[in-house]
């Protein structure tokens, strides 16, 4: 299996803050990888240093390129779609403009077009939505839509920061449903940050464990799940 | 009640010039959340642009779109050379480069035309509009150029690509990063456009305040009620806001006594402090909330 993204040696900073002391990970095309770790560990800040939104060193490679001193909205263009920590929505805008956004740096418009179909095939509560302002729905359906914007990237990549922060359990199902379909049928690499360390090992095939800006456990995600000394020591469950 | 309609067309007609202005001090406020004090002073050096060009000879509508392509590209080397190295300054540094901008504009303009009035030309003529004494065609050729301006830019807001990402990089700007939007040249961008519509706010307004270095000191002033009034994250609101203070403004001066055209000014300010007051938000404004 070729890589799609090697990190190595990442070290990134608040200001003198050091917040990450030299992560070394990769993750191979088509895989579903999750990252996990306490409040603090430095999960968010590694997804926000592969977009460069955060001062960091180190190298970072996408398929083969390296992705270090580019801006955030070329990185973009790379087919790297982030969905942030709080969703980002576009709250004074339309769903369906939502959804335009995510394309915005595309030229194909019958392809756009095509995909906002799509996306409400995937998602049917944000075809009942199209018009209504991104700001008024739930926090479920805001986190739908900020799933399904990025996928109007086409992305290679989506990285997903806490995607079932806020979310009912019964929601945070359905969503990670949706995310194992298109990481199987549209073939996009996820790599997913998540505190509900149990679901996402069920979710993903490869995991890593951050302790305070460092990997302090790498593999594959059943085997974690299923060692009950990882789990007790670093996962809380 | 012949008089009130005539006050009420009249306030429409400068009230469509403060709605220019307005909205462009709201497009910028909503780019870099700052004031930009110096927009009134952009418009006027705009204006004795064009003015100069038809002392040359060219045409008043030729004058008219080379001034408008003018102002753009000024409004964005602006940004780019003055505003673009502040954007991480505090508040005052801004301040201080919207101040010495209006200073260096107002004198530049003072030093190359000098400071006595000069006429500006009208492309409408001041006849009686439609045989009616109740509005002169300038009047009505400024409501109807902005009119015009109005639906142009609401028409590029909501059905451009480009429209889409400029909002989206003023809503949410890490959020428009992250879809690959270049929300530093956005910022330029709302700056040419601003200036852009702050020249023809200047060009539609000179001949009836006559062209000079401070013509626009208090066009500003009731752009700046109007923005306020009608919420300075809306532009739709600062353009109500822009028509509602022209009419104010002149119904006031007509009807309280005492106000006359003296008093007419610091009726706006007074408008601005109540409207801070009671709605700070303004009409049509979001009230911002920060996590803390």
């Amino acid at each position: 299996m070729t890589q799609l993204l090697n990190v190595k040696d990442l070290r990134a900073y608040y200001g003198q803050v050091q917040a990450l002391h030299g992560l070394t990970f990769s993750l191979n095309e088509g895989s579903l990888t999750t990252l996990l770790g306490a409040n603090g560990a430095g999960k968010t800040t590694t997804l926000r240093a592969i977009c460069n939104m955060v001062r960091s060193t180190g190298g970072i490679e996408f398929d083969g390129k390296p992705l270090n001193n580019r801006s955030t909205e070329s990185i973009v263009r790379f087919g790297i779609a982030h969905v942030p920590q709080g969703r980002g929505t576009f709250t004074t805008m339309t769903v369906e403009e939502n959804l335009q956004l995510g394309a915005i740096t595309r030229k194909d418009n019958a392809g756009i077009v095509s995909d906002i179909e799509r996306m409400y095939a995937h998602f049917p509560v944000l075809k009942q939505r199209h018009t209504q302002q991104a700001g008024t729905l739930s926090g479920g359906e805001q986190q739908m839509l900020a799933v399904a914007r990025a996928l109007m990237l086409r992305p290679r990549l989506m990285l997903l920061d806490e995607p079932s922060f806020g979310l009912a359990p019964l929601v945070v199902r359905d969503l990670f449903g949706i995310l194992g379909k298109i990481n199987r049928e549209d073939k996009v690499s996820i790599l997913v940050v998540e505190q509900n360390a149990q679901l996402a090992l069920e979710l993903a095939d490869q995991a890593y464990v951050i302790e305070t800006g460092r990997i302090v456990m790498s593999g594959n995600a059943k085997d974690i799940a299923n060692n009950e000394e990882i789990r007790k020591s670093y996962l809380g469950y | 009640m012949e008089l009130f309609t005539n006050q009420v067309l009249a306030g429409i007609a400068t009230g469509a010039i403060y709605a220019c202005m307005a909205l462009a001090v709201v497009m910028i406020y909503q780019a870099i959340d700052h004031l930009n004090f110096a927009q009134g002073e952009m418009a006027m050096f705009s204006t004795f642009i064009s003015w100069q060009l038809i002392q040359w000879g060219v045409p008043y509508w030729g004058a008219f779109i080379i001034t408008l392509a003018f102002s753009f590209v000024a409004g964005i080397a602006i940004e780019r050379i003055l505003f673009k190295p502040l954007a991480k300054a505090p508040v005052l540094t801004n301040v201080a480069g919207f101040i010495a901008l209006f200073a260096i504009i107002n004198s530049s303009a003072g030093l190359i035309w000098d400071f006595t009035i000069k006429q500006y030309p009208t492309p409408f003529g001041s006849a009686p509009f439609l045989g009616s004494q109740l509005i002169s065609t300038h009047q009505a050729g400024m409501i109807g150029v902005t009119v015009l301006l109005l639906l142009g830019l609401y028409f590029f807001f909501q059905y451009t690509r480009i429209g889409l990402a400029m909002r989206a990089a003023a809503s949410v700007p890490e959020s428009a990063r992250l879809v690959g939007i270049n929300t530093s040249w956005m910022i330029a961008l709302g700056w040419g456009m601003a200036t852009a519509i702050g020249s023809i706010a200047g060009m539609l307004i000179a001949p009836v305040v006559f062209l000079e270095p401070n013509m626009m000191g208090g066009v500003l002033i009731y752009g700046f009620a109007a923005a306020v009034l009608g919420g300075l994250t809306s532009p739709f609101g600062a353009v109500v806001g822009g028509f509602l203070v022209g009419i104010f403004e002149n119904l006031a001066g007509t009807y309280i006594p005492g106000v006359g055209n003296e008093l007419k000014l610091p009726i706006a300010l007074a408008l601005i402090i109540s409207v801070l007051v009671v709605k700070p938000a303004g009409l049509f404004g979001r009230h911002i909330v920060k996590r803390v």
